[in-house]
């Protein structure tokens, strides 16, 4: 008899002892068995509004997630609040989420100017910024900021790639920028400054600047071709960079020309500028255009559809900012099933940090997501494509940092 | 002011001390705001509601004292208090300068002049020949001011959300007592007849002139106070905080909280800044309209704000009580 | 030269644009003797309203027609259901209004139809008179409709009773409710033709623009200073005022300050014209009897 109980009593004692034998859940405030809390801000009303489009997507895509059973058990309460894209209010809405509804952290929150009035904050009460929805280069620095996380290719490294493109393809040139006079358009231009290094000061023979404000940005683009360039950079927002195309194409000035990886999209874009205007066109892209023609029977946007007719049938399909929700939504949701039971705040950034070669099948082949302890830039490659007039061409190698 | 009134107002200010240590560090946040948008309506109601020029650019104000603020502490390593006085000396001759010309124009046209003010400011903030100093669209983040060390030696315990409420419900409580003093004597008396009847005011010797130019600089004052004190509790500016929403959003604030009415002040700043969490609860899918649709409500049925409404409350609890 | 040329005709096609809908902000001024705010967000919603019924298979003429008689219901109806009852309160509770009325037709129409931008269609031909470089048929065609507009204002006020009842409404309504003129019918009726004017404003500009929620934001701005520059009670002077906004703008850009500032300085500039002219270079100037 006693020959018996010794090993199971050591078995047991072994067990007991041992800490990955139990079931391990940790928590901290916004998880529980139940639910994952997940906070967030984004423009509903006010100037940007367009944007709060995103924020719905996100909402609708975690309904869905629970209508499918949530993660590994546990639903996902998304509560998002409007901040208007006014600093201030950003501040005072994270600090509800964070302080009054103990969300486990705070995703996606909505621009450049939102995110740096709560980057202290965050980084001081330890609660992870995630997937910041701006492309400023400076969410990437794990050293003095290690709570806080980008998600998309930042607009910098987009404007060097095309930076390298001008001076591998047409090195003796005259560039002229169209760009947005904040934070988005200025920070376009300087990745091109620096990507065209010594050579900027006499290659870009003119900067022209637009506010939100600006009915038309037909003077600006006169002024452009009255400088002589024959690189035309574009740095508008959808409205403004189809203004640019087609006048551009109106007054008879023919050039090279980049446009930036916000105003992308066939339909929401090139179409109302003008097909046959836009041939030519070069820019970067990491997501499927839904409105080029070459996806149309391609199963990952197939989903996406479905998902937006049954979900968010409001929201447009042509909406680039759709497709987009959709896709870092799905990121995080890799990193919430990565992080198993143990949903602390620390583990979440860990296993945000942690993501190696994922690959979400609304971006284009061969984009993948990568991350880890001093690379807190998930996306960083971009596929450079050319727009034949009816779709667009990949060419080259997928870049990136 | 009647006794009943004086103690109100005590029983207003004990509440208002004592809220901080029993409601959440956010709320306590959310307050300061309110004290910070009454101080800045206080000053435009000193402005539009008793001497009658319409401002639609307050919000330019409002900015500059942001601004002075955050880059005397930034920049030049100044101590918060001090950004204060500072910021309110740069707008009271701001003010003073801009209201000088506009003397000449009227009704809508002083609209246009100051709406032109209010538009121009983040176009003016973001200038890149002034980069250096206004951070251009990046903006400038401030340090959080801590509570003093005397209070730690007296044995009180407060974290900086509830010192930083303290602070500013001292400074409102100052500037609402000076703009009290101000606008119920000869001044008060001078700004209210020269919007009423301002030829029959210059008959009687006042200098409509010096009048109005002082009302833009000590209205554009207060609101540049105010602007200092929400960049230091808010510890960011940028000029996305300073758009020309910000100008309307105040003229609401006053319109709504009560014209010419000092309690008006406070009325508005807690509409502006608790109505538009309370429409964005209600909808998500257009926000705006929700708010819209509280400001239609708000002035059908209180025409003179929420203070005009008050002060008829009383007067009507009072016929009762004499009955 | 050539390039300046180019500026300023590009200046006054866009100059074109403000001055349409300054001239519906005129339009509402003569008879309530206020601004609305909310007068773009109208002209864009009635904007968005012609863009469903071509949508819809509607011809543009019909869908033209159509438009601006259902804004001409909408802007009636505001005013009776919305305006009528703070009528008698301050001035500034009814700005308050307008500035309710333009957030939540923003809000509504982004809602209703979302942000991606869309191409609202033009009768004028699509090639450029003349094959010229600088200015698109619509364009030109645009100013030519906001002329036509400004004539029948002009005609409309000066000399049709109708007209003539309306100003003397928004000068003096218990004067003219004394004299038998039905001051309520004439309010409603004044709202409704500016907004009617503000929707063939928004169907103009639309296509040189593209159609979106936030189409009319900037419009409004420069059309509200082109009003009070030309003189807020003078449509004449709302189209001058117009076309003088747009080449200014677009002078200023390219030549002298660049585009970071064009828009402060020429609004600097605006304000510096009215200090030397208080009621605009073409207003009334009032006298006020003691």
């Amino acid at each position: 008899m006693k020959r018996k109980l010794v090993p199971i009593a050591a078995l047991l004692a072994a067990a007991l002892a041992s800490p990955t034998a139990l079931a391990q859940k940790k928590y901290d405030p916004g998880a529980s068995d139940a639910e994952i809390r997940i906070g967030n801000t984004n423009p509903y009303s006010g100037p940007a509004s367009a944007y709060g489009t995103i924020g719905k997507t996100i909402t609708a895509y975690f309904k869905m997630v629970d209508d499918q059973g949530g993660i590994n058990g546990r639903k996902i309460n998304f509560i998002s609040y409007d901040d208007a894209y006014s600093p201030p209010k950003t501040v005072e809405m994270v600090r509800k989420l964070v302080e009054q509804d103990n969300v486990l952290f705070v995703f996606q929150t909505l621009g450049t100017p939102s995110n740096t009035a709560i980057h202290k904050y965050m980084n001081m009460k330890k609660v992870p910024q995630l997937h910041v929805a701006t492309g400023a280069s400076k969410w990437n620095d794990p050293k003095n900021f290690p709570w806080t996380m980008g998600w998309q290719p930042n607009y910098q490294t987009e404007a060097r790639i095309y930076a390298k493109h001008i001076l591998q393809t047409k090195p003796d040139v005259k560039i002229g920028v169209l760009y947005q006079n904040d934070d988005y358009g200025k920070d376009y231009l300087k990745g091109l400054k620096d990507g065209l290094g010594d050579k900027a000061a006499k290659m870009i023979v003119a900067e022209v600047s637009y506010e939100v404000s600006d009915p038309t940005v037909d003077s600006q683009i006169v002024q452009l071709q009255a400088s002589g360039a024959n690189v035309f950079f574009n740095v508008g927002t959808p409205k403004f960079a189809a203004q640019a195309i087609r006048k551009a194409y109106d007054i008879g000035w023919k050039p090279v020309q980049y446009l930036n990886n916000v105003s992308t999209s066939i339909g929401a874009v090139l179409t109302p500028a003008g097909l046959e205007k836009s041939v030519g066109i070069i820019t970067t892209a990491y997501l499927k255009d839904y409105s080029d023609a070459q996806w149309a029977n391609d199963p990952a946007v197939k989903k996406w559809e479905g998902f937006m007719k049954k979900y968010y049938p409001a929201g447009d399909l042509n909406d680039v900012s759709n497709l987009y929700g959709y896709t870092v939504a799905r990121t995080l949701e890799q990193v919430l099933k990565q992080c198993g039971d143990n949903l602390t705040r620390e583990n979440v950034m860990k296993q945000a940090a942690s993501m190696k070669g994922q690959y979400i099948d609304t971006l284009l082949p061969g984009i993948t997501i990568t991350t880890s302890d001093n690379d807190y830039a998930p996306i960083e490659s971009v596929q450079m494509q050319r727009f034949n007039g009816k779709r667009w061409e990949r060419f080259g190698e997928v870049m990136g940092n | 002011m009647t006794r009943r009134a004086y103690i109100g107002v005590a029983v207003l200010l004990a509440i208002a001390c004592v809220l901080p240590f029993v409601v959440s560090n956010y709320r306590t946040f959310q307050l300061t705001l309110v004290l910070v948008y009454a101080i800045a309506l206080l000053g435009l109601n000193i402005l539009t509601g008793y001497n009658g020029q319409i401002s639609l650019g307050h919000g330019a104000f409002y900015a500059i004292g942001a601004y002075s603020a955050a880059v005397l502490m930034d920049r030049l390593g100044a101590p918060y208090w001090a950004t204060l006085p500072a910021a309110g000396a740069v707008c009271l001759v701001a003010g003073f300068l801009f209201g000088l010309p506009a003397l000449r124009l009227e009704g809508l046209y002083l609209a246009l002049a100051t709406f032109a003010l209010g538009v121009s400011m983040p176009q003016l903030l973001k200038y890149h020949h002034l980069e250096k100093w206004t951070g251009g669209v990046q903006g400038i983040v401030i340090a959080k001011p801590e509570p003093p060390a005397f209070l730690r030696e007296a044995g009180l315990q407060m974290n900086s959300d509830q010192w930083l409420y303290f602070f500013a419900l001292a400074v409102a409580v100052v500037m609402f007592v000076l703009g009290w003093n101000l606008l119920r004597g000869r001044v008060g008396r001078a700004l209210i007849a020269i919007r009423d009847q301002h030829i029959a005011a210059e008959a009687m010797g006042i200098n409509s002139a010096l009048y109005k130019s002082l009302a833009f600089g000590v209205s554009a004052m207060y609101t540049g106070i105010a602007g200092a004190l929400g960049a230091i509790a808010v510890q960011y500016v940028a000029p996305d905080s300073f758009t020309i929403f910000l100008s309307l959003v105040f003229l609401v604030g006053i319109v709504v909280g009560g014209l010419a009415s000092i309690s008006g002040a406070l009325y508005g700043a807690l509409f502006i800044q608790f109505v538009p969490n309370v429409a964005d609860e209600i909808s998500k899918a257009a926000p705006w309209a929700i708010f819209g649709l509280f400001l239609i409500a708000f002035v059908y049925l209180m025409p003179a704000g929420v203070a005009g409404a008050v002060r008829m409350l009383l007067v009507r609890l009072k016929q009762k009580g004499a009955k | 030269m050539d390039a300046f040329i180019h500026q300023v005709l590009s200046g006054l096609a866009t100059g074109g644009i403000y001055a349409s809908l300054a001239l519906a902000l005129v339009m509402i001024y003569r008879v309530t003797h206020l601004v609305n705010f909310a007068q773009g967000e109208m002209a864009m919603f009635s904007t968005y309203i012609a863009w469903s019924l071509i949508n819809a298979g509607m011809g543009y003429w019909p869908a033209f027609l159509l438009t601006v008689l259902l804004a001409f219901v909408l802007g009636a109806v505001i005013e009776r259901v919305v305006i009528r009852p703070v009528e008698n309160a301050p001035v500034l509770a009814i700005v308050v209004i307008f500035i309710a009325l333009l957030v939540i037709l923003n809000s509504a129409t982004g809602w209703i139809y979302s942000y991606t931008i869309k191409t609202f269609p033009s009768p004028f031909p699509k090639e450029p008179l003349f094959g010229n470089k600088y200015m698109s048929s619509h364009e030109l065609g645009a100013i030519g409709v906001t002329l036509v507009v400004l004539v029948l204002l002009y005609v409309f006020f000066r000399f049709t009773p109708l007209g003539l009842a309306m100003r003397a409404v928004a000068q003096n309504p218990e004067s003219s409710r004394l004299v038998g003129i039905r001051v309520g019918w004439m309010l409603a009726l004044g709202w409704g033709l500016a907004a009617a004017v503000g929707a063939v404003a928004g169907m103009m500009i639309a296509p040189i623009v593209y159609l979106d929620p936030n189409m009319m934001g900037g419009i409004l701005l420069y059309a509200f200073a082109a009003a009070l520059l030309g003189g807020i009670d003078s449509p004449g002077g709302a189209v001058i005022g117009g076309f003088a906004v747009g080449v200014l703008e677009n002078v200023l850009g390219a030549y002298v300050i660049g585009n970071d500032l064009k828009l402060s300085v020429a609004l600097g500039l605006i304000i510096g014209v009215l200090l030397v002219r208080p009621s605009g270079l073409f207003g009334k100037v009032h006298v006020t009897r003691v």
